[in-house]
């Protein structure tokens, strides 16, 4: 038997699973009405326990976050749901809002009740229509039946849902640039303290949580703090999407307890690309620093990850082969960090340009060995040097590819430009060109 | 020209989901798109004059933002998704011969304002590379040669649909529509998910 736990896409091949009556069929929204029926105290105080972490890549307690949001403050409070995704390698959220938009509005209700917030927004990545449409209609519906709107489930409990398309800007995934992008403003990040908990969208305390996290909710109400425990490590507890792709023999969606192992993953994709052997891979998304084969058996949970010099990130595998040439992939990501940069932070703004001409002339074969001492003092000076995580995201490949790789640039300049085919890598060399 | 009032209402409605008027400048920005094709100079006027701000915090917004365009994109925006993962496994090599194909290069249009094309960024469907993304609908697993029957379909008028979407590809302005928020009544046709995304799910059944 697999380790397998589909609790969040357990009824994805349902035909109906995105509509009402597919997700009520299914179990959908019992937990509301349990959840309802408590305290909202005891609400924040169970999904503590659970011991729940943010799923959007930094692992902080839902329910801390929940319980920072100052009560009897007689100001709005508001949650706003990060769905936004667009981590280079991540593709849980997406494929989880096409399948199953209401359980993520379930856990809205909830989440809503117990920081005492009467207005929630997701704010959603605009590049996918087909996505908005499913989550736009959810909400409809959940208006329809009385999950949203005045006095839900005749509780006295009132709440408006709005969803928001962003327009194609990584940057906003950040939560303080998407607060300002949510306000109308240009996605920059803010300055904290003060923290959103105090003073988020319009200023008034906001709890910004990843879509994942958010859906995780139900579950945990319905099931029991005791059940969710039974999955996971000591400290990082439940079930979670991983997302496997690139040159693997099957890619998807693996849902497991925190900790299993990529090993253990590839074994049920039917393993790396037959006739292949792996070369790197991302735990967790670009801006989590690049494995091995030499990692393979590291848990994947918060600690284990962390523990090896990455981060567990948004659990997005992503595996490349023998055919990749690794300074061709680095210098593509830091392209994409390079545009993605907001500007407000000059270490990030010039820096990322800065990067991508060094490694464009590594990856031409232009580099001498002493650029890539530059080039990681670059890096020294980008990464902790500006208002939010992108720096660090940019510099993380370059520095992991220089630890393991070291030589494949050197190889670059003693071959005059890159060894690599790049036709070998491709799926389709004998298919379909 | 002037706005219609049916479209004046719609801009107001878009206004009233926003507990403070200024949050609205995006969806309302999707919506000029959906009607003009692009941000148009009446657009940012009307969004400013509704906003009571400055055409140049309009513009500020929509330069910021690489979904808002400043020229007409094409009846079908083709975009190739060109990050590490999917440019490794194929977008690179998809992208240079759709270039070829329709010769033209990254944010232009072809001359029967058909197709314009985009190298975009990671799109969320890593698991169904190569992605290729036709006014924002995802078209899975791609080659060279599926994408220049995609756009050779599209400028016959008669576009392949989408692998996770709705029956039929819509224009690109019918989907800026959707963007600002105005339901099609499309939600319910297309697959509840693709094969990789419930690939774990069958494993775990036993069912593969």
């Amino acid at each position: 038997m697999s380790k397998l736990t589909p609790v969040l896409s357990a009824n994805w091949d349902d035909k109906d699973s995105f509509t009402i009556e597919g997700y009520k069929r299914a179990g959908g929204y019992q937990a509301v009405t349990k959840a309802l029926a408590m305290e909202p105290d005891a609400v924040i105080t169970m999904i503590k326990d659970s011991g729940l972490r943010g799923r959007g890549g930094a692992g902080f307690p839902t329910g801390s976050k929940w319980g920072f949001i100052p009560q009897g403050d007689n100001k709005e409070h508001y949650l706003v749901v990060n769905a936004d995704e667009s981590e280079p390698g991540t593709c849980k959220d997406t494929p989880l809002l096409l399948a199953n938009p209401h359980v993520l509005i379930e856990g809205i209700i909830i989440g809503s009740y117990a920081i005492r917030a009467n207005h929630a927004f997701i704010y959603l990545r605009g590049e996918i229509v087909h996505v908005y449409r499913r989550v736009q209609q959810a909400i409809e519906d959940a208006y329809k039946a009385g999950l949203l709107g005045k006095n839900i489930g005749g509780k006295g409990f009132d709440l408006e849902l709005t969803l928001h398309a962003g327009a194609g800007a990584y940057i906003c995934g950040e939560e303080t640039a998407l607060l300002d992008s949510l306000e109308g403003f240009r996605g920059q990040p803010r300055l904290r303290p003060p923290f959103p908990a105090i003073a988020g969208l319009y200023a008034k305390p906001t709890v910004v949580n990843n879509v994942e996290s958010i859906a995780s909710v139900p579950a945990i109400i319905k099931n029991g703090v005791e059940w969710f425990q039974t999955m996971g490590t000591e400290k990082s507890k439940g079930f979670t999407l991983y997302s496997l792709s690139g040159h693997v023999n099957n890619p998807g969606q693996f849902e497991a307890p925190l900790g299993i192992t990529l090993r253990e993953i590839l074994d049920l994709a039917g393993g790396v690309r037959t006739g292949h052997k792996l070369k790197f891979w991302t735990p967790g998304g670009s801006s989590t620093p690049m494995f091995t084969d030499e990692h393979l058996d590291i848990p994947l949970d918060y600690e284990g990850v962390s523990a090896a010099g990455s981060m567990l990130g948004t659990k997005a595998l992503q595996i490349f082969d023998e055919t990749t040439c690794v300074v061709r992939a680095t210098l593509r990501w830091c392209e994409f960090y390079k545009h993605e940069s907001c500007g407000k932070c000059t270490p990030c703004r010039e820096g990322t340009w800065w990067l991508v001409q060094m490694l464009q002339d590594l990856e031409d074969g232009k580099g001498t060995e002493a650029d890539l001492t530059k080039l990681l003092d670059l890096c020294d000076n980008i990464a902790g040097r500006s208002f939010c995580a992108l720096a660090d995201g940019a510099v993380a490949p370059i520095i992991s590819s220089l630890k393991y790789f070291r030589d494949e640039y050197l190889e670059h300049q003693r071959n005059g430009g890159c060894p690599f085919d790049p036709v070998a890598s491709t799926l389709f060399k004998t298919v379909g060109a | 020209m002037n706005f219609t009032s049916d479209q004046l209402k719609i801009m107001d409605s878009i206004i009233a989901r926003y507990p403070r008027s200024r949050s609205a400048v995006m969806p309302l920005l999707h919506y000029v798109q959906a009607l003009d094709g692009y941000v148009t100079p009446r657009g940012i006027e009307k969004i400013a004059e509704l906003l009571d701000i400055s055409t140049a915090e309009v513009t500020a917004v929509s330069s910021f933002y690489t979904q808002y365009r400043t020229e007409p994109a094409g009846e079908y925006h083709v975009g190739v998704c060109i990050n590490t993962l999917c440019a490794v496994m194929g977008g690179d090599a998809i992208y240079e011969s759709l270039e070829t194909h329709l010769g033209i290069k990254n944010h232009e249009t072809t001359a029967d304002g058909k197709v314009s094309i985009e190298r975009i960024e990671c799109n969320a469907a890593c698991d169904y590379a190569p992605v290729v993304m036709v006014n924002w609908e995802f078209y899975d697993n791609q080659t060279p040669q599926s994408v220049k029957d995609l756009v050779d379909s599209a400028r016959a008028g008669n576009p392949t649909a989408p692998t996770r979407g709705p029956k039929t590809l819509r224009t690109w302005k019918q989907n800026s529509e959707v963007l600002a928020g105005l339901n099609d009544g499309l939600a319910n046709e297309g697959v509840s998910a693709g094969e990789a995304t419930l690939l774990g799910l069958k494993i775990a059944r036993g069912e593969k």
